[in-house]
């Protein structure tokens, strides 16, 4: 295979990076694709109506429908925005929600690269995203628009810091950024969410906040601010914004896996140096499913009470348990 | 190797120009935010410039605190009182053409003072160590005055940001 491949003109790192690049946007269009549809027939069923029933077998067609009827719609810029930023906005949204997914430890021997600061990785490219909702805000002139983008940096800047706090004490017992290096500290079933299940809980609650997802829903809450930022944006503008967002909590998910439920340690499959990604995917659809539930189960807390429960309860518990992992681990 | 050779070529320069154009989006627009918009493509600029030279740690945090704290923080403040439809007219005279050009003559001059003055080495071999114990070590011991010098950037970027936010009428009586 590598004599084949190794033609001098393309080395065979290289062609293993484009692979991984093409892998990378499989998955965050598959994802898309599949929580686009588990969320709406889910939705339904929660609320007692049966959801997509039309396209196909139970509607599992009917986001290919979708995505053909947004292709296919007008771009409406309205007259007083910021047509450049307006336009770029999404796109900023969009591109780093690709680049995580290089750094993901899917299974032993599926991740694109292994990176000694993976973990740094992921929280930088993420934070663009923050600056595209302000960007989409702001430029599409819309006091909606303004108002969703300022909650979302408020509720975001907030809630990084229990997420980073609860990061702080995974990384003081493994030591290591790299994501592999975490996964592997947890092999043979000593999972952390074992060790230190407040961390977790925080860290889930923290990255519902983080995706902008109910009941932390606030920059898009439909009955106040019609969409929040994403407003004024139709067509392809509008879909790569969900996507985005479907991209967002693919990784926080994945993140949360890696961190806390052992990345892709299960009982041992054939082939398991790749196989094993089926119990990655098992354990961030089982979270992404958890999303869904939470978003259809409890209803929108007002943004006093978002930001008390962070500051009041996320931050004071992580800080405490920084410190007490710290205490452990010295012992 | 070749390939590679080309690719991380054209990789720099891309970065470079990339930097030359946020830097010249920081300057001449007319949009506040549009400056700041450019700064932030500087800093990815500077970014890419860090990884290409081996060093993805400062990449990161380049990225993570100067496009993901600062540049946030710039255009959160700037959002609350400009609308798209704004835009600011030419103050090109009097104090504020004397500090600008005071401030670009000193900074020109201090960068080349220290580029012509300083005696380059090669970079040492890549460490490639960021375990916990290395970084923590490296921070608080080793670079601990560049460490807390970094949070009074932080600090000055937030008062900017204040500064910028401000609406006008206080230094402008018409």
């Amino acid at each position: 295979m590598s004599t084949v491949m190794n033609t001098g003109f393309l080395p065979l790192e290289l062609l293993r990076i484009i692979f991984a690049l093409i892998c990378a946007i499989v998955i965050v269009f598959g994802n898309a694709v599949v929580m686009g549809y588990l969320e709406r027939k889910l939705a339904g069923r929660f609320q007692r109506r049966p959801g997509p029933m039309e396209v196909g077998w139970h509607g599992i067609l009917q986001l290919a429908v979708d995505g053909v009827k947004l292709v296919g719609k007008q771009l409406i810029i309205p007259k007083q925005t910021d047509r450049v930023l307006y336009r770029l906005a999404p796109i900023i949204s969009f591109a780093p929600a690709i680049m995580p997914m290089v750094v993901i430890p899917f299974a032993p021997k599926l991740q694109g690269r292994d990176f000694d600061i993976g973990l740094i990785f992921i929280l930088a490219v993420v934070a663009i995203n923050v600056l595209a909702i302000l960007i989409a805000g702001w430029s599409s002139n819309n006091k909606y628009s303004l108002l969703g983008a300022m909650r979302s940096v408020a509720q975001n800047v907030a809630y990084e810091i229990p997420m980073l706090l609860t990061l702080l004490s995974v990384i003081l017992v493994t030591g290591t950024f790299s994501l592999r290096g975490i996964v592997e500290a947890q092999s043979g079933g000593a999972w952390f969410i074992f060790f230190m299940p407040v961390a977790f809980l925080i860290f889930f609650a923290a990255t519902l906040a983080e995706t902008n997802r109910a009941p932390f829903d606030l920059p898009e809450a439909e009955s106040e601010l019609t969409a929040g930022f994403m407003t004024e944006f139709s067509g392809m503008g509008f879909s790569l914004f969900f996507m985005a967002e479907y991209t967002y909590m693919f990784i926080a998910c994945s993140l949360t896996v890696i961190l806390f439920l052992g990345g892709w340690s299960g009982p041992p499959l054939p082939y398991g140096e790749y196989t094993s990604a089926l119990w990655f995917f098992a354990k961030v659809y089982a979270l992404l499913l958890t999303m869904i539930w939470i978003r259809w189960t409890f209803p929108r807390v007002r943004f006093d009470q978002l930001l008390n429960f962070c500051w009041k309860y996320l931050v004071p518990f992580s800080l405490v348990h920084l410190l007490v992992t710290a205490v452990v681990l010295k012992l | 190797m070749t390939l590679y050779r080309y690719l991380a070529e054209g990789m720099f320069f891309g970065f470079i120009v990339l930097i030359m154009f946020g830097g010249m989006l920081t300057v001449w627009s007319r949009l506040l935010m549009h400056a700041v918009l450019g700064l932030a493509v500087v800093f990815i600029g500077v970014a890419g410039l860090f990884f290409h030279l081996g060093s993805p740690f400062m990449a990161m945090m380049q990225v993570l605190i100067y496009v993901g704290a600062v540049c946030v923080m710039l255009v959160f403040g700037i959002m609350v009182g400009h609308s798209p439809t704004q835009v600011d007219r030419l103050r090109w005279s009097g104090n504020n053409f004397l500090l600008a050009s005071g401030t670009c003559i000193a900074g020109f001059v201090l960068l080349t003072a220290t580029l012509i003055r300083t005696q380059w080495t090669a970079a040492a071999q890549r460490v490639g160590d960021f375990s916990m114990q290395h970084l923590g070590e490296a921070f608080l011991h080793q670079f601990v005055l560049a460490f807390e010098l970094i949070s009074v950037v932080l600090l000055i970027a937030i008062l900017g940001a204040i500064i910028i936010a401000r609406p006008p009428q206080e230094s402008d009586p018409s």
